[in-house]
C-alpha cells in the first residue's frame, strides 16, 4: 500500500553559523494493506518528521514515496489534495488539533463539507461518527474547552474518520494522555483499524505500546532506520544494541545523553553510545540489512552473530575504539 | 485536610478530607490521574497555592504546624528545610538566567554563600545530578539544555540547600523512555537519604523509587499501602483498573471517565466506574479501612 525509499529531510537552523540536521537520512520502508507499522524512537530521532512527510506535510528533499501505486512527490498541489482525503493524521496534541472556536459539530462537518456534503446528510454523519469514537449527542454542541483531552482526542478520531481514509498516521496520539485514558484510547483505534480495516502508521517513544498497536516496527536513531522486524522478533529478539537499551526494563543502564543533538559525523551514527562499538563502526557505514525472515538491522555487530568467522575477528578488535567529543 | 478552589461554577473541591503522614527517611508515591488533586496537595504542604483558596485542616512538619507561623518564617523553610522539585522544568527555569545562577540562588538565599563560591557549589550540584562537563554547562542558559538535562538540573535547584524533605512533582513527566530511566536512577540515588514526596502518574517511577504508595482519586485517598505490596496486589478497585491500564499489564481501561470535583458522586466517588458496585456504595462513603497494614476506601473489605 505504502512504499517509502530513501526519504532525506535537513532542516537548517541559526542565521550566522548555519547547523545542519538531518532529519531524515534515507529512510525506507513499506506498509501493507491493512498493517500497522510502529515508529520507535527518542525525542529528535525524526520519526515525527517522517510521519509528516509521508503526507507530504512537510516537503522531503529526496526520496520516493509510492502510495497506492502513485507517487506523491511528483504530484502538484491539486493532485495532491485529490488523494489527501484517503490518508489522513492523528497528531500528538489533541487540544492544539481542534479550533478552540469551533463547536465539535463544527470541527467534524468542516472536512465533511470540504467533501461536498450538506445539510441532513453532514448531520446525519455528525451523530454517527460521535457514536462511534464514544461520545454522545450531546458532545456536538460543546467546545473544546469543556471537553478532557481523551475526549478531544476522540473528537480528532472522529475528524479523521469523517473523510473515510485508508491511511492513518498516528503521531503519538496518547502521549498528553493519562495511562488510564490511554487506554481507552488505544483501543478504540485498534476496534475501529478493524472495522474500517485502516492501514496505519504509528509513532511512539514507548515500545510496550506497539506491542499492542503494531504488526511491525521500525527503530529509528538520528534520522535512520536501525531495526525494523515483526513485533515478536524485535522484542524476543533485538538485534540492534540500540533496540535492546529501549527494551531493558531495569533503571541500571546509565545511558550518556550529554552529547545529543551534537552529532558527530562517524560512519554508524549510534558510534559513542553503543557498548559494542569497534573499528569498523568508525569507517564503515551499516546497511540496514536482513538478517533472518523480514527481519532487518544496520549494525556490524549484530551481523557478527550469524555471518562467518573472519568478520567476526574483524568486529571484535575493540581496541581501537576511540571515543569522540562533540565539537565545541 | 481540604483544599477548595472558588470558581464560577461553583467550588471545586481538590483535596477532600486527606490524612497523609511521611516518616523521616521515607519515600512515599503519591500516584492519580490528572486532575485528582496530588500536585494541589504537593504545592499546599509548603503553602505555595494562590490567596483566594479555601484550606482546611493541619500540616505539621516536625511538630510545627505550617499553617500557623508567619509568611516570613515559611519562606525561610522552603527550599532549606522543604525542597521543591517542580513539574514542567522547561518553564520552571528562568529562561533569561543562566542555569548556574539559577542553582546558586538558594544557596545564596538560604545558605548566605557568597557569589562565586555559589557558583562553584552549583558546578559540584550539577556534577552531583550527572550532567556532563559542569564546569561549561554550569553557564548555558535553559534553551541549551535538552529537556533530561532540564529535568536534572531543577533536581539540583531543588537539593542546592540540603533539604531534609524534597517534594518532587512529575519528576519524568514528558522525558524519554531512557531519559527517564536515568532521572529514576537519580531520584532513587538521592532518595536514599532523604524523606521525599513523590507526586506520579507514573507507576514505573513509583515501583522502584518508593517504599509507601498512596492512591488518590477525585480529591481523596482510596487506597494506602507498602509499594512492594501494592504491585502484588492492588485493594482497591481503581488502583487495580489504573494498574491494568498499562501498556504492560493488558491496556485494559477504567470504564468512564474521572467525575467532576465541582460535583462528586454521591456515596463512593468511584462507584459509578466500579465492577464491584453495590447499593451501598451509591449511598454511603466508605471510610478508610484497614486491612492488614494497610488502607482502603472500599466496602468490599469492611
Amino acid at each position: 500500500m505504502l512504499e517509502v525509499s530513501g526519504l532525506k529531510k535537513t532542516f537548517t537552523s541559526g542565521i550566522i553559523s548555519r547547523t545542519r540536521i538531518k532529519a531524515l537520512d534515507g529512510v525506507s520502508l513499506y506498509i501493507k494493506k491493512g498493517e500497522t507499522l510502529g515508529v520507535v524512537g527518542e525525542s529528535g530521532s525524526g520519526k515525527s518528521t517522517l510521519g509528516q512527510c509521508i503526507l507530504r506535510l512537510i516537503e522531503p528533499a529526496e526520496g520516493k514515496i509510492i502510495f497506492n501505486g502513485t507517487d506523491l512527490t511528483a504530484l502538484d498541489n491539486k493532485a495532491l489534495n485529490s488523494i489527501r482525503p484517503g490518508m489522513q493524521m492523528i497528531f500528538q496534541d489533541p487540544d492544539s488539533s481542534l479550533d478552540p472556536r469551533m463547536t465539535i459539530g463544527q470541527s467534524i462537518a468542516e472536512p465533511l463539507k470540504l467533501k461536498g456534503n450538506g445539510g441532513e446528510m453532514v448531520k446525519n454523519r455528525i451523530n454517527e461518527l460521535i457514536r462511534k469514537v464514544g461520545l454522545g449527542p450531546e458532545h456536538v454542541s460543546r467546545f473544546p474547552h469543556q471537553l478532557s483531552g481523551g475526549q478531544n482526542q476522540r473528537v480528532v478520531i472522529a475528524r479523521v474518520l469523517a473523510l473515510e481514509p485508508v491511511f492513518i498516521v498516528a503521531d503519538e496520539p496518547t502521549a498528553s494522555l493519562d495511562v488510564s485514558v490511554q487506554a481507552q484510547i488505544l483501543n478504540l483505534l485498534k476496534d475501529l483499524k478493524e472495522e474500517y480495516a485502516l492501514t496505519m502508521l504509528f509513532i511512539s517513544h514507548d515500545l510496550e505500546l506497539m506491542k499492542h498497536m503494531c504488526d511491525r516496527v521500525a527503530v529509528m536513531y538520528r534520522g535512520k532506520i536501525v531495526e525494523t522486524g515483526k513485533i515478536d522478533d524485535i522484542f524476543q529478539s533485538p538485534l540492534h544494541p540500540y533496540t535492546e537499551l529501549l527494551l531493558v526494563g531495569d533503571t541500571d543502564v546509565e545511558v550518556d545523553n550529554s552529547g545529543c543533538g551534537k552529532a558527530v559525523e562517524t560512519a554508524c551514527s549510534y558510534y559513542q553510545e553503543c557498548p559494542s562499538r569497534s573499528k569498523i563502526c568508525l569507517t564503515e557505514k551499516p546497511e540496514l540489512k536482513e538478517l533472518t525472515n523480514n527481519h532487518l538491522v544496520a549494525c556490524h555487530h549484530a551481523l557478527k552473530k550469524r555471518v562467518p568467522e573472519s568478520y567476526r575477528d574483524e568486529c571484535e578488535d575493540k581496541t581501537d575504539a576511540v571515543i569522540i567529543q562533540p565539537p565545541v | 485536610m481540604y483544599v477548595d478552589f472558588p470558581t464560577d461554577d461553583g467550588l471545586v473541591r481538590a483535596v477532600n478530607g486527606v490524612d497523609l503522614s511521611i516518616a523521616e527517611d521515607e519515600v512515599l508515591g503519591l500516584i492519580g490521574e490528572s486532575g485528582c488533586g496530588k500536585s494541589v496537595l504537593g504545592l499546599s504542604i509548603i503553602r505555595l497555592l494562590q490567596e483566594d483558596v479555601i484550606f482546611k485542616g493541619d500540616i505539621l512538619y516536625r511538630g510545627e504546624n505550617l499553617y500557623l507561623i508567619e509568611k516570613e518564617d515559611m519562606r525561610k523553610l522552603r527550599g532549606k528545610e522543604i525542597g521543591m522539585i517542580p513539574q514542567n522544568p522547561g518553564s520552571s527555569l528562568n529562561p533569561v538566567l543562566t542555569v548556574g545562577s539559577q542553582i546558586a540562588e538558594p544557596l545564596m538565599l538560604h545558605k548566605h554563600v557568597k557569589g562565586s563560591l555559589a557558583v562553584k557549589m552549583a558546578e559540584k550540584l550539577l556534577e552531583r545530578v550527572r550532567i556532563g562537563d559542569p564546569q561549561k554547562r554550569v553557564k548555558d542558559y535553559p534553551h541549551q539544555y535538552s529537556g533530561g538535562m532540564k529535568e536534572r538540573a531543577v533536581i539540583a535547584m531543588g537539593i542546592a540547600s540540603e533539604p531534609r524533605f524534597i517534594i518532587a512533582d512529575e519528576p519524568t513527566k514528558g522525558l524519554d523512555v531512557t531519559v527517564k530511566r536515568n532521572i529514576v536512577k537519580l531520584l532513587k540515588e538521592i532518595s536514599e537519604k532523604k524523606t521525599m514526596l513523590i507526586i506520579t502518574h507514573d507507576l514505573g517511577v513509583a515501583e522502584k523509587v518508593c517504599d509507601r504508595i498512596a492512591v488518590m482519586y477525585a480529591g481523596e485517598l482510596v487506597e494506602v499501602s507498602p509499594a512492594a505490596l501494592m504491585f502484588e496486589k492492588q485493594l482497591h478497585p481503581y488502583t487495580g483498573g489504573f494498574f491494568n491500564s498499562l501498556p504492560s499489564r493488558g491496556l485494559k481501561p477504567i470504564k468512564g471517565s474521572s467525575p467532576s470535583l465541582i460535583d462528586p458522586p454521591q456515596g463512593c466517588r468511584f462507584h459509578p466506574r466500579c465492577n464491584y458496585c453495590s447499593d451501598r456504595c451509591r449511598t454511603e462513603h466508605p471510610p478508610m479501612i484497614e486491612k492488614n497494614g494497610r488502607l482502603v476506601r472500599c466496602f468490599l473489605y469492611a
